[in-house]
Order: C-alpha cells, then structure tokens, then sequence
C-alpha cells in the first residue's frame, strides 16, 4: 500500500511552503487568547482604512452569530493540519478534545475521515447529498478540498460562493491569482480560498552542477534546463558523469501537467492535451537513454537521490518539498550539507495545497466567513501562520517581505533565498484549463504511461489502457 | 403433542430452529443488498461527481457492454494464473508439513515452534505486508543489492515492471500468507483422525507414504475439499495482495488484474449498473468452477 | 524404532530434509516481523534512506511521538479487541450451531439450505458492500459496532468448514446417548457438540479475530467518531497525516503496537490446535 497511500498522503494532503528559521522562532500567536489581545492592539495600527470596518465585524460576528444562527460548526476534513491552524490562529477558538472545540457558544465538531481508498470524499459526498434532508445542527458547515478534485464540488450548488458570504474582491485581492483559479466555477464565482500557496521550483543537486555544468550559480543552471529541448540535453550530459536528470518522470509530471491548454474533458470527450503529449514523448526519449527512471513519487527509489550516492541532478518540488521532506536532519544528506540549488526551471507549476469552501445550507455562514477572512486575508494572522507554521501563505505582500528578508534564507540551499522566486512562479501559474475529472485523468495517464517507458506495452497500447481506466472512474466519459 | 409418535419429528424441528440464527441474520445483512445489486443490474445507475445518473432502466445493456469488450476473460485469467502460482506451493507444503507433523518415524523436534510459526504471517495486515514488499524488492532494495553482490544479475532487476514478476511475487505473498492457514485447517482435521489407527499401521509395517496415501488423505478428504473450494473462491475474490502491490492499477500493462479489483474501479463512480452486473458474472463464474471442482473431487470416491 | 527404509531413504535424511524445509519456512514467516521491528527503531529520514538490517535508536521517540500525537492510540485498541472478540465467538458459535442443524437432524429442506449456504459463499463480500451501506444507513446504524459484528453470525466459510469437520469427526451416536440420557437438543448441543469441536472452533476463532482485526474497507465506511475507530483506520490517518506530522517511524510502531495483540490472541488460542487436542470422545 505503501506507494499509493504515500502519493496519495503527501502529494494531497499536504500544506505549503516553508521557510528555515522558523523552527527557531517561538510561535507568538499559539494561545488564541493573546492572540486576540494582539490584534485588538494591532488593529488599528495595521492599514486602518480598510481593514478597520472589516475588524470591528469580526470581533462581533461570531458573538452575533451566535444568537441567530447554528451553534454547532460541522468541519468534514481528512488531516488535522487545517485544525492546528484553526486552534492555533483563530481568534477565539478553544479545544475540548481531540475532535471537538468551541468558538463563542458554538460547538466546533470535526468529521476527519482519512483519504486513503478515496473514504475521505466518499463519506463527504453522502452528507453533502443528505444536506438537505439533514437537522440544522448535523449540516455540513465547511469542508477542505485539495486542487486535483476541486472543481467536482466547486461546480455545483453544493458549494457557495464566498461573495454570497460577504467576502469582497478587495479583501481577496492579496491572493495568488492561482489559488483562486482552482475554486472559480464554470460560471465565473469563486467558492472557495486557502491560506496556503504552493508554487515549484527546479532544486538543482549544486555538486552535479558543478561537475557537469561547470557552475552551481543559478544563471547557469537556468540557461541548462530552460526549456524542454534544453533539459533534454542537460540529462545526457548529466548520464555521461553518471547522474540521473531527475529521480523519475514523474518529477516533472507536474509541470507539464500544470501548462496545458485545453482541459483533460471538453464537451464530455477525453482530450490529451499537447504539453502532456509532450511529456510522454520526452520522458520516454529520457527512460530509454538510461537518463531517469520511473518509479512512484514517495518510493524508497525515489528519495534516494536525496543523498549523495543516489546521483541524482534535480527534483522539482514547492518549498515545503525542500525543507521537510528532503532528509534535511539526517547526517550525510545533500540537503543537510545544503548541497542544493532552486532555479525557475523550464515551467511554472505548484504541488499540494488545502482549500476552505462553504457547504451550500450551513446554518453557521457568518462564523464561515469569518474563519475564511481571518486565516487567508488577514495579513497578521498569515504573517504568524508564516513564522508558526512555516506555510508558504497566499498573501502577496506578506510573502514579498519575506522574500526580501534574509532571516528567512534557506540552509537547505546552501543558504539562498529563493522566496522571490517561489513569489514570481506562483503569480505565473495558469490554471484557466482544470476539469472535475482532473484527479482521476492524472492518475491514469501517469499509470498507463509508465507501461510504455517500462517496455511493457506500445504507446497505443499504453493509451488505450489510460482510456480505459479513465471511462470505470467516470462511465459517461467517451474518447 | 403425542409423545411417542413424534419423537423423530420432534428431534428434526431442532434442523430448522438452529437455522434460525443464521437465517434471520443472513436475510437482513446480506439478502437485501445483495437483491438490490442483481436488480441494479439492469439499470443504467452510476454518480457523475455529486450528480446521480440513473436509474435508467436498460435491460441486459451492462452485461452485453461486459461481455463484447473482452476484458474479463484476460481478468478471469489473470486472477486464475495468480491464484495457481500460489496455491500449488501452499497446498504442496501443507499436506507436506502436514505429513511430517503427523509421521510418528520421524519424531520431529520443535514441532510446537514450527506449527504455531507458520501461521504468523497472516496476522500481518495486507497493507502493512505490501509495504515491507516494495522496501525489499524495490530497484535499490535488499533483495536486488544481494542478487547482484551474488552476481546473479549483473543489473538491479526491476520487480515491478515485469509481468511474470509481478504476478510470482502476487502468488508469493499469498502462499507465505496462506499456507500456515491451510497447514492448520489440515492438521485440525488429522488431529480427528484416530491415532490408533497410525499405531496399528505402524505396527503392520506400514512406510510412511502408505501411512499418508492410505489412511491420512482419504480421512481429510471432506476437509481437503473444503481447502479447494474455498481457496478457489478465495482466490476468484482475490483482491488486497495485487491491489496493494500493484498500487490499484493490475499493471504491468493490466496483466496483474484480478475480477474483483476490477469490480472495484466501478465502485469510484458508484456505478451500480454496471458494478451489479460484474457482480452476477462473478458470481456464475464461481458457481461454474465450484461445480467442476465438487464433482471432480465426488468422482475421485 | 525401526531401520525401515521409505522409499530407500533412510529415516534421518528424511529428518534432515524435514528440518531444512521448516527452517527455510520458519525464516520466510519470521523475516517480517524482523523487519517490521527494525522500521519501527528508525526515524522518518532513516526509512527514506531504504533498508539496513541493523535497527537504530528510535523505538521509544517513536513511541513517544505516537502516543502524544491527537490519535485516540488505546481506544483503537480497546473498540478492536471488542470488535473482534464478539465477531469471533458469535461466529464460531453460531455457525458450529448451523452446521450442527445441518449435520445431526433430517429435515426437508436440509440438502437446499446445505446448497444454498454454499451458494452465499461464492458470492464476494465487496459485491454487496454498497447496498450493505445503504441499508444501515437507513437502519440508522452507521457509526455503530453492531454493522461490523453481528453480521458475523451469518457466515458461510466457518460453517462450511465446521460441516466438513464434524463430517469428518462427529458421531452422532454421541448424540443420541444423550438423547438417551434425556438431555435437551440445545443442551446436547452446548454440553457434547461443542466440546468435541474445539480444534475446529479455536481454528476458526482465529481466522475470524484475525480477519476482523485487520479489516479495514468496511469499518472505515461505517466509523466516523475517533474514540469509536479500530486500529486499522487509525494507521490509515496516521498514513494520511500532513506533510509536518507525516512520520513513517510512528506508522511503523503502530503496526508493530497493532499487531502485538493479535499475537498474544494467537499463541493462546493455537495451544488448543497445535498442543494436539486428543479427540478422546470421538469413536467412529
């Protein structure tokens, strides 16, 4: 299981982009009560003219709330990260025990159901059926989705729009342009935000940069992996002097994935799009040559490039890739010697990231938004997410300080910045063409591929295996 | 009640009190869905996202689409292959094990260590199992770094890209995971068996392949049938072992795909329609085999 | 004993080869839980690294991290040893007494429920499992432990394999010299049958405790709260766990933590098999 679970964990469940240091820094924000002080303080402080209104109502609303709507808040969730955040940066907020708090008067229940084997949205999908049906106080209030099924819920009146709740574009207006591509439905309303960004870069191993490219300074390494073309022929050179380009093919899945211009269904038809043909033809050009491999993100083969003897030239991956997951603590690491590099690299593309959306028919819609403004607007509590939690937070200017700042340089790194860079990818991101069926059309195309680059079957034969497994998932697909 | 009279009847009653039980808890926890996944057969009845499609009544659409697309005699042979390449091991070294335990020439020591042993492994959950697999037999894995440090291979071999790998190492994990079972389920039922009758065949001078041709398998009969039929059944359902090693898909290229996992790619969209009428399929494919194997098994008397 | 030759070859190189062979296997079912408490001594970055035979010093951070994390780790345990204890003895006793009903009594429509309980058993358990949970939705039994035990009661594989047994050792002129002794039919069946089924019944005790124990497709679907989740759903969100929390080292000591119980479950219940059971009573 371990393969599947694991993808399925850390490639969805996962949070955002970190920044070295914090760990050193005490969380100041940890006890919600000092933290409400605080911003009371602060309130006036902090760009009055607008945020000034907005705070007054929020120090109100959920004591308003409270006597004319729910008094129980029902969150459907997979993980506990979204509830470390909410205990830990919203106002007001108290823990009674491992699965319920309370806000004000109002009872904050919380549904975990683990993603493993997709029980995390089936579960989700029977209440959200049955909310109708369903007394007021056991209605689904807020749930999370991640990017790649997003739009499965996001396109339907299952979910509502976060204007209908009173968030205004201004107050939005900090956020990644990305971050709300992913929850805008087919009719142009947004329903749904996240605290968190996930913009990628291309870590590049500095010793194999040095051997084979002949510099680890990023200009060079960005003129050696700028395009595809170019990346290609970086992966030979790279062969020559024994190293893999990157770990296995599906590195760069993402990226590629990330840059398509037609959605993976139009018109109900499965359409491939270029770029991802594109991958196809270049990763199987790349397996054949020996110059990477195919093994599943996560896997024990995988990660071995994260030591010196793995050999291994680049991963692509978003911040909280190169801080917790690159075996920065073990002794004998690359990453622990902070022996790697980020560059751009040859496209833009984010990996992760949790999203807050409002149940249509929750009887608690002004505490709803109020979590929504407090945790992906206010620009305080994200800076102390930032220093808490190390997220790579969906606030603009928050971000660009700290990009600008060189406590926040990553040791990972050799000491480099590379905040400024995550800042530009995620304003570069496009994600204009995302279907429903995103998350079982990436599945699939990744697995039937990896029958092709292993020699197993021809590209048709690769192909019609994709439709096919494509079609059980969704029956009323045709190709 | 005349006493005398119904005294036979009076016994056979208990046949259908004892029943009961049974009956009453069947029908409710297993009869009603299962009614319902035969019915939904012929419905046209699956979940688009969060909108339901169906149910459209559409006769027997689901089992003619089942049928012309081929793809389930490749899954009945896929299942078929992996459930051979682990069973002949497992029932070989069961009835072997079973022989040698109850041989009383050979007085084997440690017998207690080596029977409670062997059932261990299935104590792992197939999840946890599956995930000690991919560590060992991973490219860079123990297993490969012995093979080629032996200089068996001069290359790490990739396990998992290569059909009849993949398939082995699916037999494998079942035989490790099942032959305890069935050493157990054998010894369970030789332990019925008179042992004055091994002393008297000893004492005859019987060898020890007399001891077990004559008097072991011909009294373990009924449960030797129960090992092939269930494990027949158990191996037609056979779905946690390849799905977890295969990471859900049956690859390479869908040679590792069993009926039921199959079976569980339409459970995704809840597609009942077409869920139910594999369901039916499965379920006379079973039958059919069942059948062969009970009469082949009767005419051996 | 005797210098009998068994096809020519002599007792002790049968002893031999029987040796080799049991220790080979031994070694085969024993590697794992090698391995499983190996894992289980490293930390997260260590099991990145791949394999090492050689365990490391992290079995009680692990430990530690495990049991101060928000898991509900001992009501886990609790909920599944109540889960699978009721599973298994309602099981076992339930079907011994089905397959009593079948054995011992002649009655009209004995060989159609005989063929149709075979018939149940041909049919996979994921096939209903959808119509299943609608129906204890609708029973208002979801988030309950009565869905994933009661059902136990019906269960064809262990009644099958109790018919066959008792086809292989029961008498039933047993039974009818209590009939005799004018005890009742169900106190025949509690006082006579039972006892001579024991090796039956401990097997099938543990097949199903082990079987329920491990489950994880179905309670997953019908348990919600965390202080009523078993120990498989809970590795399961340990698996899920977020990228900061998410720590290999932990899920390995839950498995070995998950796995201890069924053990000690086991070893008692196989001295009832493999301490060889002297079928006294059963004379054919």
């Amino acid at each position: 299981m371990s393969k599947k679970l694991l993808s399925v964990v850390l490639a969805s469940a996962m949070a955002a982009g970190v920044l070295a240091g914090c760990g050193s820094t005490p969380a100041p924000a940890a006890a919600p009560a000092p933290a409400a002080e605080e911003k009371k303080e602060e309130a006036p402080a902090e760009e009055a003219k607008e945020e000034a209104p907005a705070e007054e109502a929020k120090e109100e609303a959920p004591a308003e709330a409270a006597a004319d709507e729910g008094k129980v808040l029902n969150i459907y969730c997979w993980n506990e990260e979204f509830k470390s955040r909410l205990t830990d940066h919203y106002p007001g907020y108290e823990e009674v025990d491992a699965t319920n708090g309370k806000i004000g008067d109002v009872a904050v229940k919380w549904n975990i159901t683990p993603s493993t084997d997709n029980a995390y949205q089936n579960n989700l999908d029977e209440h959200l059926l049955g909310q109708e049906a369903a007394a007021a106080d056991d209605k689904i209030d807020l749930f999370l989705v991640e990017a790649d099924y997003a739009l499965k819920y996001v396109d339907t009146d299952y979910t509502m729009p976060v204007a209908d709740l009173g968030l205004t574009a201004d107050e939005l207006a900090n956020q990644y342009k990305y971050t709300q591509d992913i929850m805008t439905d087919s009719n142009g309303a947004l329903k749904g935000v996240s605290w968190q960004g996930c913009p990628g870069v291309l870590i590049y191993n500095r010793e194999a940069a040095k051997e084979v490219l002949g510099s680890d300074d990023p200009e060079t390494v960005q003129a050696a992996v700028a395009d595809w073309d170019t990346f290609v022929k970086t992966a030979a050179d790279m062969k020559a002097a024994g190293y893999s380009v990157m770990s296995s093919v599906n590195d760069s899945y993402r990226v590629y994935s990330n840059n398509v211009s037609t959605p993976w269904v139009v018109d109900g038809k499965i359409v491939i799009d270029d770029n991802l043909m594109k991958w196809v033809d270049d990763s199987k050009a790349l397996v054949d040559a020996g110059e990477t491999g195919t093994h599943a993100l996560w896997s024990d083969d995988w990660s071995k490039g994260f030591y010196p003897d793995g050999k291994v030239f680049a991963y692509f991956g978003p911040a909280w890739l190169i801080n917790f997951s690159m075996a920065a603590d073990t002794e004998g690491s690359i990453a622990n010697a902070g022996g790697w590099g980020a560059v751009e690299g040859p496209q833009g593309f984010f990996w992760g990231g949790t999203w807050i959306a409002a149940a249509q028919g929750t009887d608690n819609p002004t505490l709803v938004a109020d979590i929504m403004r407090q945790l992906t607007t206010n620009e305080q509590i994200m800076t102390d997410i930032v220093k808490a939690d190390s997220d790579f937070v969906n606030n603009k200017p928050a971000m660009e300080a700290a990009a600008e700042n060189d406590e926040y340089a990553f040791k990972v790194l050799g000491g480099q910045n590379p905040l400024a860079m995550f800042c530009a990818g995620a304003e570069k991101i496009d994600l204009s063409n995302l279907s429903p069926y995103d998350q079982g059309c990436n599945e699939a195309f990744q697995n039937a591929m990896k029958n092709y680059f292993d020699g197993n079957s021809t590209k048709e034969e690769a192909l019609d295996i994709f439709y096919k497994s494509v079609v059980e998932k969704y029956p009323e697909l045709t190709y | 009640m005349n006493r005398k009279n119904s005294k036979v009847v009076s016994y056979n009653k208990w046949g259908y009190i004892f029943l009961i039980p049974f009956i009453v808890v069947y029908l409710v926890f297993q009869f009603i869905p299962l009614v319902s996944t035969v019915y939904n057969s012929f419905f046209e009845n699956y979940r688009s996202g969060l909108t339901q499609i169906g149910p459209n009544f559409v006769g027997l659409a689901n089992y003619a689409k089942l049928i012309t697309n081929g793809d389930l005699i490749q899954y009945t042979k896929n299942t078929m292959i992996m459930w051979i390449l682990g069973f002949i091991p497992q029932i070989f070294f069961s009835l072997l094990l079973g022989a040698w335990f109850t041989d009383p020439s050979l007085r084997l020591k440690c017998q207690q260590f080596f029977k409670t042993v062997i059932y261990l492994p299935n104590l792992i959950m197939a999840s946890a199992f599956a995930m000690l697999f991919f560590t060992l037999f991973a490219d860079s894995g123990p297993v490969n770094s012995i093979l080629v440090s032996m200089g068996v291979i001069s290359q790490p071999f990739k396990f998992m890209s290569n059909i009849w790998a993949t398939r082995s190492l699916v037999g494998f994990m079942n035989f490790i995971m099942w032959f305890g079972n069935t050493t157990i389920l054998l010894m369970a039922g030789m332990m019925g068996i008179d042992q004055s009758l091994f002393e008297a065949a000893e004492v005859d001078g019987a060898t020890s392949n007399q001891v077990f041709f004559r008097i072991t398998l011909p009294l373990l009969r009924p449960i030797l049938v129960y090992v092939l039929i269930t494990s027949l059944i158990g191996g037609l359902q056979m779905f946690d072992v390849p799905q977890i090693l295969t990471n859900g898909t049956g690859d390479p290229a869908r040679t590792s795909m069993t009926l039921i996992m199959y079976l569980n790619k339409h459970l995704f969209s809840k597609n009942y329609g077409l869920g139910g009428a594999l369901s039916v399929m499965l379920f006379i494919i079973t039958g059919i085999l069942s059948m062969i194997v009970f009469r082949f098994s009767n005419s051996k008397k | 004993m005797n210098e009998k030759k068994t096809n020519g070859v002599s007792v002790h190189t049968r002893r031999l080869i029987a040796y080799i062979v049991l220790i080979i296997l031994s070694f085969l079912c024993l590697i794992w839980f090698y391995i499983l408490f190996i894992n289980a001594t490293r930390s997260h970055a260590e099991l990145t690294k791949g394999f090492t035979p050689i365990p490391s010093s992290h079995l009680m951070e692990n430990w530690n991290n495990l049991l101060h994390g928000t898991l509900p780790v001992f009501y886990g345990l609790r909920n599944s040893i109540f889960v699978s204890v009721c599973s298994a003895i309602l099981c076992v006793y339930f079907s011994t007494m089905t397959a009593y009903a079948i054995h011992a009594y002649e009655f009209k429509l004995k060989k159609f429920m005989f063929t149709f309980i075979l018939m149940i058993m041909m049919i996979p358990t994921q096939v209903t499992v959808l119509g299943f949970l609608q129906l204890i939705g609708k029973m208002k039994l979801d988030d309950s432990f009565i869905p994933l035990i009661v059902p136990a009661i019906a269960a064809p594989v262990s009644f099958f394999y109790m018919k066959q047994y008792m086809d292989s050792v029961l008498s039933l002129s047993l039974v009818e010299a209590a009939r005799i002794d004018g005890a009742g039919e169900f106190r025949t069946f509690n006082s006579i049958v039972l006892p001579l089924m024991r090796p039956a019944i401990a097997v099938q005790a543990i097949f199903t405790f082990v079987s329920s124990w491990n489950n994880y497709f179905t309670p997953a679907l019908v348990l919600h709260t965390d202080k009523k989740k078993t120990l498989p759903i809970l590795i399961a969100q340990l698996r899920s766990a977020d990228w900061l929390k998410f720590d290999m080292g932990q899920v390995y000591v839950m498995i070995a933590f998950s796995i201890f119980p069924v053990i000690v479950v086991y070893l008692l219940l196989s001295r009832n098999i493999v301490g060889g059971v002297t079928a006294g009573g059963v004379k054919e």
